[in-house]
């Protein structure tokens, strides 16, 4: 029986392997909620009637699953789909390996549920090249609130002068007031929520997305910086090299009363067994109520040599976008969907204010990519920033010094 | 037994006597290329695989190369963009202070323990065991144990707190000036074990002879080390310091588990920096040329190292 089993699955694996038109997706979602919502996608692609080929490597940033693409692509063999994201889609098209998926998007009326920015990012030379999976947004602050309770402090302010003189209050009744992990990507992200906060959306599209030479360094940079360097008081001495998730552990437990971060930190909360609005708040970072940093994940589509590869990929392309994948993808993974017309029925209150606070951004023009998250800036330019911001966490440059740094970081090419 | 062995010996005799009467040429022939032909395949993949490869890095270094490899000529733009990169510079300090310190301990701590057992001790088996088994453990192992020890909130300063010793401090780890420090402590962990053992064979190699000799002559313990068994160890302390030096150039795999090149980037090597630049920042040529400067680097430091290690060997012939 065992036999006749094994037997049966070796040949449905060789009639997968010898399908003519098989999908061979590659992406770096293997760890537990994440994989899950891999699995939602293979499902979807048969039910389609096409094979799914999974090429999953491991690796939470995605750096080994770059790796592997790239020796992939430069033997003349590319992948279907690669999970990539932001301005690494432009450098891919540049490169002139990916293809139009125009087909698919006018069927879908893409550029009518997607906002506009989004749209932009998936484009290359004015043409779909990439599908959106989902959307995280990562100007958060997430709270314990018996610690805040304790400390005299009534919420989660919504200004920087009221959170810097909440924390203050959580550090005076013992607590430590900011969980955070000194890793480059987590200053960064502290970083840009903090860019937000001080100077806004314009302010920060112009600094740290279009890389304006003036605006970065601009007074209201130093005030950035100077913001940052109170806050950076705030962090206990323990931090550097800490995880992130680690951080989150903190606030569950107790020891620490905010953290800056994503809206994947939901995801330890909800682990853990914790409510939201009960056991724990979610804010958007002081002053930043009406903005939003997005992290985007996405799919990129290579150039594929047959007729019937390229149908698989439309394939796979308008699975992605169906609601019922983009509904069931994200309450595994703790984002909220890409598109409108997405019941919203299980999504949680901080998943619901997600995505009213998307809508409303995305109306006002303050929906801005997310530079901790590869989303605003070419991975040179990203790297160079972080070293700066790095460094200014992590000793104790001045203000006017991390400015004129980051400026010249700002112009690598 | 010995019937058996006559047993055996004679068709061996026999084979080996039609050999010659076939053909004593075919025979050299053979016994001439098998050589080369075993040898062959190593020497054509180490020569393409190793050589070829640095010239390919070399060439990459003077291309404008990102994401992908690009092949068109650009000069020497990068090496300027890398001299220009602070990043760089904090880099190459670390590899100083981490490469003098780690070699330096390492070499004075393997000496002295090896001539602490060289003492004709109790149990010195055993004691080398001890002292050689950091050396089997990867350096990721050595770097994750030594961060939880390190780390004041998890390890020592806090076993010390526990202990109701309030006031002892020790963050180190968490510095950014004294982060490498870390590194240090950690490698010369890993190492001087295995320093001490290439030591302690040297010091068994030495003639007790010309030892006794000296003692007869009244010299005292410690200037027979010092006078004669010292020197005469010339050969080992360049194996060591050829093994060490190299150890110590392309160090990542430590840092990258004691303090991920952190905080921030205070702990950052050449190899760190090759690595990130090269792949996960889409800048292959600037990290080719931080690749080809740290080829730079092994090559002032054993080229000048291998040319004495030559004459003495002359020298002494």
């Amino acid at each position: 029986m065992k036999l006749k089993h094994i037997a049966m699955l070796m040949s449905l694996a060789i009639a997968g392997a010898a399908h003519a038109t098989d999908v061979e997706v590659l992406h770096y979602w293997t760890s537990g909620g994440e994989a899950k919502s891999a699995e939602q996608l293979k499902l979807m692609v048969k039910q389609a009637g096409y094979g799914w080929k999974d090429f999953a490597v491991a690796g939470g940033g995605g750096e080994n699953a770059m790796t592997a693409l790239k020796t992939r692509v430069m033997s003349g063999n590319p992948p279907t789909a690669a999970q990539i994201k932001g301005p690494s889609i432009q450098e891919w098209g540049s490169e002139g390996m990916l293809a139009n998926i125009d087909e698919a998007a006018v069927a879908g009326k893409w550029d009518s549920v997607l906002p506009k920015v989004v749209a932009d990012i998936m484009k290359y030379k004015g043409h779909y090249v990439a599908v959106p999976v989902n959307v995280h947004r990562v100007n958060w602050v997430w709270a314990n609130p018996e610690v805040l309770k304790k400390a005299g402090v009534n919420g989660i302010p919504t200004t920087m002068d009221g959170f810097l003189e909440a924390a203050e209050k959580v550090k005076k009744s013992g607590a430590i007031a900011i969980a955070h992990g000194g890793q480059p990507w987590q200053d960064a992200t502290l970083f840009e929520s903090v860019a937000l906060g001080v100077g806004g959306a314009p302010f920060y599209q112009k600094a740290l997305v279009s890389l304006d030479q003036k605006t970065l360094t601009s007074p209201t940079m130093v005030k950035v910086f100077d913001t940052l360097g109170k806050i950076k008081g705030y962090i206990d001495k323990d931090a550097p090299g800490r995880d992130w998730n680690l951080a989150t552990a903190m606030v569950i437990n107790g020891k620490a009363g905010f953290q800056f971060m994503g809206d994947w930190a939901k995801g330890e909360f909800a682990a853990a067994g914790k409510v939201p609005g009960k056991d724990y708040l979610c804010a958007a970072a002081p002053g930043t109520a009406k903005d939003y940093t997005f992290n985007i994940d996405s799919f990129a589509m290579f150039q594929q040599k047959s007729a019937d590869a390229k149908k698989g990929q439309i394939a796979l392309a308008n699975a992605i976008m169906t609601p019922s994948f983009q509904s069931v993808f994200n309450l595994n993974k703790g984002s909220i969907p890409v598109r409108s017309g997405v019941s919203k029925d299980k999504f949680d209150d901080c998943a619901l204010k997600s995505m009213a606070d998307m809508d409303a951004s995305s109306k006002a023009g303050t929906l801005v990519p997310s530079l901790a998250h590869g989303m605003a800036v070419p991975s040179a330019t990203q790297g160079a920033m972080f070293d700066v911001i790095a460094k200014f966490m992590n000793s104790s440059m001045s203000s006017a010094d991390a400015v004129a740094a980051l400026a010249k970081a700002a112009r690598t090419k | 037994m010995q019937a058996a062995a006559r047993h055996c010996r004679a068709p061996l005799f026999h084979s080996s006597l039609s050999i010659t009467g076939m053909s004593m040429s075919l025979k050299n022939v053979f016994e001439k290329t098998i050589p080369k032909l075993v040898l062959g395949p190593t020497l054509l993949s180490s020569l393409l695989f190793v050589y070829g490869f640095i010239f390919l890095t070399a060439y990459l270094s003077l291309t404008p190369s990102r994401m992908m490899p690009n092949f068109e000529f650009a000069g020497l733009q990068q090496y300027a963009a890398l001299f220009d990169n602070e990043r760089w510079w904090t880099s190459l300090a670390n590899l100083g202070i981490f490469g003098t310190l780690f070699i330096g301990i390492s070499v004075a701590l393997g000496l002295f323990l090896a001539i602490l057992l060289d003492q004709k001790i109790r149990a010195e088996g055993a004691l080398r065991a001890v002292y050689l088994y950091p050396m089997a453990l990867s350096f990721i192992v050595t770097g994750t144990a030594w961060k939880w020890m390190l780390n004041p909130s998890l390890g020592l300063e806090k076993v010390m707190h526990d202990c109701g010793w309030s006031s002892f401090h020790f963050d180190w780890l968490v510095n950014p000036d004294m982060a490498i420090y870390t590194v240090v402590i950690a490698g010369v962990w890993q190492s001087s074990g295995f320093v001490m053992a290439l030591f302690l064979a040297g010091l068994r190699g030495i003639d007790d002879d010309i030892i006794k000799a000296a003692q007869v002559d009244g010299a005292s313990l410690p200037t027979i080390y010092r006078r004669i068994v010292i020197p005469a160890m010339r050969p080992v302390f360049f194996s060591v310091l050829l093994i060490l030096s190299h150890i110590a150039i392309k160090s990542f795999d430590l840092v990258i588990a004691l303090t991920a090149g952190g905080p921030g980037n205070a702990s950052s090597v050449p190899a760190i920096f090759m690595y990130q630049f090269s792949f996960t920042r889409g800048q292959l040529g600037l990290g080719s040329a931080s690749a080809m400067m740290m080829l730079a680097t092994i090559v002032a430091v054993l080229v000048p190292l291998m040319y004495l290690e030559a004459r003495s060997n002359k020298a002494m012939r």
